[in-house]
């Protein structure tokens, strides 16, 4: 290959440092989710739903190699999906502090897969038209997944909220002690600002109506009342996490630190 | 293997057959069964446990207690019948020479 033929830039160095952070924070969510859910195996409720649980878990993780070997191309430093998956630390993890809480009970677990499945719904919606073609092409193989994500989330959310009166119980309870979260989801920083108004993506507030919208939708078909309004506290794109993310990354990277380069 | 809550919870469920077609298939083929409280979820299940590997473009369950089934006991009276007649094979037919594909 003639060495003077250079592939031309894609975008202003400048946007593709924004760009790197931004995909990073899709590919981190995909990924801290995906192994969230992969240790449902085993402890579903029922074997259909352990293979269920683990479907979503495998296309999150899918989602996540695509994202994660973009950023390391948009990032230059030699770092394929690998490295950025199994060789960072949590400070400098960007995925949303939703997607790392705890599984909880059953109900818990559907209320984060509801409330992160409508956020990646309209996020990948909006990337699907993107002018980052690479992106729009990752947006559309996931949105297609996710469609399928939030059929099964949401339906698990009315059947507990709308079931017994315990499963209504813990599907509020899990409802009321994620939704703190939730304030992080369509809140930009200088990043999505950037991105944003570089046409890449949507504006993250105007989404977030329309989240908001279908949110109050299925947790009033699920008879669940949605909490008040909470400040933020975590900012899981910036790298500020709660403690579970450490733990999780414990598990998910021990081969990896163990046995370093190992192949098999 | 012992039996775990989990068993308890899949148990309380009514068994739902299932039917795929697959990408070059015309009809829907029996798969296997499989557990689900309603039909919405035992399509989700269709989906997550017998479609994982393309097996298929369309789906259909139908709850298990829906469906009517001979008695085995009955098997000499419905079956038995058709052992000797086997002039209902088209196999008495000389075949032209021509013919290569029959």
């Amino acid at each position: 290959m003639n060495a003077a033929v250079t592939p031309p830039r894609r975008h202003p160095a400048g946007l593709t440092a924004a760009l790197f952070r931004y995909v990073l924070r899709l590919g981190d969510t995909s990924l801290v989710l995906g192994q969230r859910l992969g240790e449902w195996v085993g402890h579903a409720p029922a074997l259909e739903e352990d293979l269920g649980l683990a479907n979503l878990a495998l296309d999150l993780i899918g989602q996540a190699r695509l994202f994660l070997t973009y950023a390391g191309e948009l990032e230059g430093r030699g770092r394929d999906e690998d490295a950025l998956a199994y060789g960072r630390d949590a400070p400098q993890f960007a995925n949303l502090a939703l997607a790392e809480q705890p599984n909880g009970d059953f109900g818990s677990t559907i209320v984060r897969q509801v409330l992160l499945d409508a956020w990646q719904l309209e996020i990948y919606e909006g990337l699907a038209s993107s002018t980052d073609t690479r992106l729009a092409a990752i947006a559309a193989k996931a949105l297609k997944e996710t469609r399928y994500h939030y059929r099964f989330s949401s339906g698990w959310l009315v059947r507990l909220g709308d079931g017994t009166d315990e499963s209504h119980r813990r599907a509020q309870q899990g409802l009321e002690s994620l939704w703190r979260f939730t304030g992080e989801l369509f809140a930009a920083d200088e990043v999505e600002a950037e991105i944003s108004a570089a046409g890449i993506a949507p504006r993250l507030e105007s989404q977030g109506q329309r989240w908001s919208a279908r949110i109050d939708e299925v947790l009033d078909e699920a008879t669940l009342a949605r909490p008040a309004h909470q400040p933020y506290a975590w900012h899981g794109k910036r790298g500020v996490h709660t403690e579970h993310l450490g733990h999780l990354l414990t598990e998910m990277q021990h081969v990896s630190r163990s046995y370093p380069g190992a192949r098999w | 293997m012992t039996q775990p809550e989990s068993a308890a919870a899949g148990g309380d469920w009514p068994l739902f057959e299932v039917f795929i077609r697959s990408r070059s298939g015309l009809e829907h083929k029996h798969v296997g069964s499989l557990h689900a409280a309603d039909a919405r979820m035992a399509i989700e299940h269709a989906r997550d446990v017998y479609t994982r590997r393309q097996e298929g473009v369309s789906l259909w369950v139908i709850r298990s207690a829906d469906i009517i089934a001979s008695d085995p006991e009955e098997a000499d009276a419905l079956f038995e019948p058709a052992r000797d007649k086997v002039y209902r094979h088209p196999t008495f037919y000389a075949i032209p020479e021509e013919v290569k594909n029959l």
